[in-house]
């Protein structure tokens, strides 16, 4: 397996009084596709420039293969960065500029003429080498600046928030392209990105930051679909989140066999009883906040015909729908305070039934298994 | 890139000749006419007691041949480029770090701050600093470091040392000002991709900011090549530089024809230096168009 592993422990950096990250650590293991996101201000890209070399923590190590990187400059560590801005080299053509490491390291003539082909061909740039990156459009500068970052066969790649200049459309190409290079080189790429979509999408495990902390750690599905903080749930898609209290702990027969999971009834101000299933241990009387993804919740405008009893339903008027094309969202009013979002795919041969329009009663129903108890507030 | 000249867009009278009008009657009557002047007086004969006598005579430029003025002039270059170096290599740290300080203002005050005091008086401060009474010997010879006084002044070193200090924010300025549009993250960039603190700097900082050399190196070289006050106050015998030879010729041996011709060598040695180098300017710029016109032409590698 090409690539390193990177280890992260106890790092902490501030700039004066402020704390850009906070007792950090994690550990990324070879050939991962990790990615470290948040919103802007959370220290990802901190810790990004600490991995590279460009700034030095107040506390903490890093480790590449158990080897301490900190006491190393930028250009002794066998990592590369793509930068966010791209930083190409305005004066150099670009084969020139994925040449530059060659260059620096004095390579032979041959040796660079076969592999900036090589890797100009990986990027798909060959019939751009002698342009000059003012003469490339944002996606072909970015691959360049790809391209250059891997010529050095670094065992560790960064990748600073590589596609936010990019507009929507590119950004899924170059996204699948990035997925690409990973999978055909297999070194460990650590991603730093404010977009969850993106993460998702790509990454084998994800850190979740915020405010220089790290608030959890795990692969796309569990981070989804099992949010560890109410900011992780928050930020992580779209939810609907409430505080309630917990009435009622059973057993949940609907499980499958060996797993412990409970069936919980829920009193919530805004939605009355829910149940929900949960693997954490709760007790009656404790405070928690629930969440239910918007997309695991179905709108219909009769009443749901069922018996299952662990099916909830809740009624509201829709306030807002905003029709995107292969899907609806719908805000729906339960009371006074409290909005409802639901999410409608819409699907081709499903009998869709009459269209949901705005003042429209509607019923809202979903499983207790979607529902999640994302925290437990101590009582 | 440079602008293409002005024109008239699409029949709308254009101003420009009468906006550039007082310019032009300005330039015409202090700086064309005298170059003419020059240029005329060193095609004649010298008169007796200084001024021309109205005869076509070479016998200025016969002069120049002599291998003293020669020697003159090799020193005046050698001196010159000399000088140039110094300056630019002090400037490039100074104008890389005012770029990159938080207090650009207050540092461009510093480096303008000279210019609020006369060339003269500054040159003659430098004389009082290394005068054999001077500063500099005071202050050795109270630490003990010497027993006699150091003879500073005089001489070619004392001459670079204040042509160096005089041109320096002639050079500064215009770096400081190229350096502060380059973006820094290039460094890290070139950093990341294994250059050395030097490398960075050589191969990447130096060629993105070239026109701001070239307009420093042009600052500095052309007011040294024709220093006249700096070789003749702290300059001995042996450090004449060719503005020294003018002056000698004009006011001493009155022979105006050989000043003038000497004028011109300067001028046209100056100018060709200018030429030669916005003719590599210009090769930069257009190579970088012709690539433009040649996009999307299958490229492979090149070297």
């Amino acid at each position: 397996m090409k690539g390193s592993d990177v280890k992260i422990e106890r790092v902490s950096k501030a700039f004066g009084d402020f704390k850009a990250l906070k007792d950090v650590s994690m550990e990324i293991k070879k050939g991962e596709f990790f990615s470290l996101l948040g919103p802007s201000g959370c220290g990802k890209t901190t810790l990004l420039r600490i991995i590279a070399g460009f700034e030095t923590p107040n506390d903490g190590a890093v480790t590449l293969d158990g080897t301490d990187v900190l006491p190393l400059p930028p250009n002794m560590r066998h990592t590369n960065t793509v930068f966010q801005n791209y930083a190409l080299f305005p004066h150099l053509s670009v084969y020139e500029n994925v040449a530059f490491p060659l260059r620096i390291k004095k390579a032979k003539g041959s040796i660079i003429r076969e592999r900036v082909g090589d890797y100009l061909k990986l990027v798909e740039l060959e019939a751009h080498a002698r342009k000059k990156p003012s003469q490339l459009s944002g996606g072909q500068k970015q691959r360049v600046a790809i391209a250059r970052a891997l010529i050095n066969e670094p065992s560790v790649l960064l990748l600073d928030e590589p596609l936010s200049a990019l507009d929507a459309k590119l950004r899924q190409h170059m996204l699948i392209e990035l997925d690409r290079i990973h999978d055909k080189i297999g070194i460990t790429f650590i991603y730093v990105t404010h977009d969850q979509q993106e993460a998702l999408s790509v990454s084998d495990r994800i850190a979740v930051m915020n405010q220089g902390d790290v608030l959890q750690i795990g692969t796309p599905h569990e981070i989804y679909e099992s949010p560890a903080s109410d900011f992780v749930a928050r930020f992580i898609g779209e939810t609907n989140l409430f505080e309630g209290k917990v009435l009622a702990v059973e057993k949940f027969n609907g499980a499958p066999a060996g797993a412990d999971v409970s069936m919980a009834e829920l009193e919530i101000p805004e939605l009355g009883r829910i149940k929900v299933t949960t693997v954490d241990e709760i007790r009656p009387g404790q405070s928690v906040a629930f969440s239910v993804r918007p997309e695991k919740i179905v709108i219909t405008t009769d009443k749901p015909a069922t018996k299952r009893r662990d099916i909830n339903l809740i009624e509201g008027i829709v306030d807002e729908p905003i029709y995107s094309g292969f899907q609806t969202k719908f805000y729906v009013r339960l009371s006074e305070q409290a909005v409802f979002k639901v999410i409608k795919q819409h699907a081709v041969y499903s009998d869709e039934g009459p269209d949901i329009v705005w003042k429209d009663s509607v019923y809202l129903s979903w499983s207790a298994d979607d529902g999640y108890i994302v925290s437990v507030k101590e009582s | 890139m440079k602008e293409s000249p002005p024109k008239s867009a699409r029949g709308r009278p254009n101003y420009g000749t009468r906006y550039a009008g007082p310019t032009a009657l300005w330039f015409t009557l202090f700086f064309a006419t005298p170059l003419v002047i020059i240029v005329l007086y060193s095609f004649l004969k010298k008169g007796l007691y200084g001024g021309v006598q109205p005869i076509w005579s070479l016998d200025a430029y016969r002069s120049l041949a002599n291998p003293t003025f020669a020697a003159v002039a090799l020193k005046t270059l050698a001196t010159s480029v000399i000088a140039t170096a110094i300056t630019i290599a002090l400037a490039l740290p100074c104008g890389y770090f005012m770029a990159r300080s938080r207090n650009q203002t207050f540092l461009l005050l510093l480096v303008i701050i000279p210019f609020w005091t006369n060339f003269l008086i500054r040159v003659y401060a430098w004389m009082a600093i290394l005068g054999n009474n001077g500063f500099l010997n005071e202050v050795l010879h109270r630490l003990g470091f010497v027993k006699e006084y150091v003879q500073f002044l005089y001489n070619q070193e004392a001459v670079v040392l204040v042509l160096v200090y005089m041109y320096l924010p002639y050079a500064i300025l215009p770096l400081f000002s190229t350096i502060d549009k380059f973006d820094f993250s290039l460094l890290e960039a070139a950093r990341d991709l294994g250059a050395t603190k030097l490398q960075s700097m050589t191969k990447v900082l130096i060629p993105n900011i070239k026109s701001g050399v070239f307009t420093a190196v042009l600052f500095t070289f052309i007011p040294i090549f024709g220093a006249y006050a700096v070789p003749l106050l702290v300059g001995g015998k042996d450090s004449y530089m060719l503005g020294n030879v003018i002056a000698d010729q004009l006011t001493k041996t009155r022979n105006w024809p050989l000043a003038s011709a000497i004028s011109m060598m300067i001028t046209v040695v100056t100018t060709a230096g200018v030429m030669v180098m916005m003719n590599l300017q210009k090769r930069d710029a257009q190579r970088l168009a012709e690539e433009k016109l040649s996009t999307g032409d299958a490229g492979g590698g090149e070297q």
